[in-house]
């Protein structure tokens, strides 16, 4: 099934997360829209073109697994599987509020199509190893993505977890790095030097990619590089921007953990159009 | 005699022949904790996650995501401190069916002193929504425990002293929220947990001798759920408790004994346990002497609980 969709299609897929990601944040007066506009791409790459799943039985046993590791850009990950009926769009209008099934980070026992629950940053990786060893263990075949924030790479359950892949040799992991390079307190090398990403995995016996991680045609390569890597898990290090796809929100780390006003919605509704 | 960990690892061998979904991992400690049986028979389902507490915790917890029944061993502190907040949100709050089994709970640690005695984790596992608490109280409990674990699909967090301690029961089916009468008695009630029930018969015996007093002894091995219906038949009958744990005085037995007892049916509650200390380095039978946590100190709380009752 693999690249059947257009990039065209892609896009424009991605410009719906897009203002869905805008819509719910705004209408929450809450959430991180920051992480989840740089995270879009990814996501929607992945849930167009590489993920395995049946929407309306999300615990099929032969799904592949996703795991969002940077829990805060949960309204990404909510506006893709509602675009992919996991659920009823109009949940995405509860997001945040009171009994709503779409907790502010995502929570396995609320959200159909949510594997674990995460957000609490660093833990994402290590879930992703577990699913990755039973999977290994019951010789399936059905794979594991996460995706983890750069300024999440800080933790040092990171990499407990990335040597534990390595260790075991997980080649059904694949962990994206959306490298936005900004975190609450500033822009990432500043507030700690993480850096160099690539050259870590790397040395902790991960297969390193490098990427766009705007660039579908990028990120389709790399999940087709990963797949075809035997022997060890892959690391996407994918560049992003905070806030891709609204001029006035990207790259401004303010809008980390703070949304767009009503007006501010309406123009960035504007940009996303085309 | 025998060490409850001896008896957890046999009976997850035993677990692991029947069902082929549960796991284990260990923190590079599994010598000590005895989940190297476990790694010697099923070195597939066996994952060592180095010394690395919260990454184990964390793939135990994919692991149960993934349909797995993972048993994740290394000694309480680390289990329960180092790694409190992947068990409460990557297991806990997800309700996955992870099994956390720490060994070297409480002073019994002995020589490697307060840096490696957990005297805490009750506290701070209690506390956690969705897990289930428990401190079994000889090998044969340990064992039945291991089977309801894994019969039981959600979290559970179960500690384990580090020496050999006399097997007190024949046979055992342990259910959650169910504590075993070991002695039956009308004056006062000791609830204890671990290798302070064994304590509590013996106190049984010196508060029967000292004071003529019929004394009650119930084994509370599920701390979480407690047996409400166990306790208020004791409030009712006996009038009065002293609980008995290898554990500080804050936050773990005596803690959820007290808060039952105080709005359930009011009555005098006295609580032995490390009193708001840190252990140190020495022999298991000096640091209990020195700490409190032997019969003679049941019988001297049991003997003040009887006294301000009457």
């Amino acid at each position: 099934m693999q690249h059947s969709k257009s990039i065209e299609s892609l896009r424009e897929t991605a410009r719906r997360v897009r203002r869905s990601i805008l819509e719910m944040t705004t209408r929450a007066e809450s959430g991180h829209p920051g992480g989840s506009l740089s995270a879009t791409d990814l996501l929607v790459a992945l849930y167009e073109t590489e993920l395995n799943y049946k929407a309306k039985k999300p615990n099929w046993k032969d799904r592949d697994r996703f795991v969002l590791s940077k829990g805060h850009a949960a309204p990404a990950l909510y506006a893709i599987l509602a675009e992919k009926e996991f659920f009823p769009k109009s949940w995405l209008k509860t997001l945040r509020k009171i009994d709503s099934k779409l907790q502010g980070h995502p929570s396995r026992l609320d959200t159909p199509g949510v594997e674990v629950s995460t957000g609490s940053l660093g833990q994402g990786l290590a879930m992703a190893n577990g699913m990755a060893l039973a999977g290994k263990l019951d010789k399936a075949d059905w794979r594991v993505y996460s995706i983890l924030g750069d300024g999440e790479c800080e933790e040092g359950e990171v990499w407990e977890a990335a040597m534990l892949a390595a260790h075991y040799k997980l080649d059904n992991l694949v962990a994206i790095v959306d490298q936005n390079g900004l975190q609450i307190d500033g822009p990432v090398a500043k507030v700690m030097h993480v850096n160099p990403l690539a050259k870590k995995f790397k040395a902790f016996g991960w297969h390193v990619i490098k990427i766009n991680g705007h660039d579908f045609k990028s990120i389709l390569a790399a999940l087709e590089e990963a797949r075809k890597t035997k022997g060890k898990p892959t690391a996407i290090i994918a560049h992003t921007v905070k806030g891709k796809g609204v001029s006035f929100m990207e790259n401004k780390v303010e809008f980390h953990g703070k949304c767009a006003s009503k007006e501010q919605c309406a123009i960035a509704f504007k940009e996303l159009v085309k | 005699m025998k060490a409850m960990r001896e008896a957890y690892g046999e009976a997850l061998v035993e677990l692991g022949e029947s069902n082929k979904r549960v796991v284990a991992l260990d923190a590079d400690l599994s010598s000590s904790t005895k989940t190297n049986l476990f790694a010697k028979r099923f070195p597939s389902r066996f994952f060592n996650a180095g010394i690395a507490e919260q990454d184990m915790l964390g793939t135990a917890a994919g692991l149960a995501a993934a349909g797995k029944i993972p048993f994740a061993s290394t000694f309480a502190i680390f289990a329960t401190g180092r790694a409190w907040e992947q068990l409460r949100n990557a297991i806990c709050y997800a309700k996955l069916n992870v099994k956390v089994v720490a060994t070297h709970a409480g002073l019994s640690v002995g020589k490697d002193g307060a840096t490696h005695q957990a005297l805490e984790d009750l506290a701070v596992t209690r506390v956690i929504p969705n897990l289930r608490v428990l401190a079994p109280c000889d090998a044969t409990e340990t064992s039945a425990m291991v089977y309801a674990m894994a019969d039981y699909e959600g979290p559970v967090y179960a500690r384990l002293p580090r020496i050999a301690s006399p097997v007190l029961l024949d046979e055992c089916k342990f259910e959650f929220g169910k504590w075993r009468l070991m002695r039956n008695g009308s004056d006062l009630t000791i609830v204890a947990c671990g290798l302070m029930v064994n304590e509590a018969l013996k106190a049984a015996d010196g508060l029967a001798r000292k004071a003529g007093a019929s004394v009650r002894v119930l084994n509370a091995s599920s701390i979480k759920p407690l047996d409400s219906r166990a306790l208020k038949k004791a409030a009712a009958e006996t009038g009065a408790f002293v609980t008995a744990e290898e554990h500080s005085v804050l936050g773990g037995l005596g803690s959820a004994v007290s808060e039952f007892v105080s709005s359930e049916s009011p009555c005098v509650v006295k609580r032995v346990g490390v009193n708001d200390s840190f252990g140190e380095s020495g022999e298991p039978a000096e640091l209990f002497r020195k700490y409190g946590l032997n019969a003679q100190a049941i019988t001297r709380a049991g003997l003040k609980a009887l006294k301000q009752r009457d």
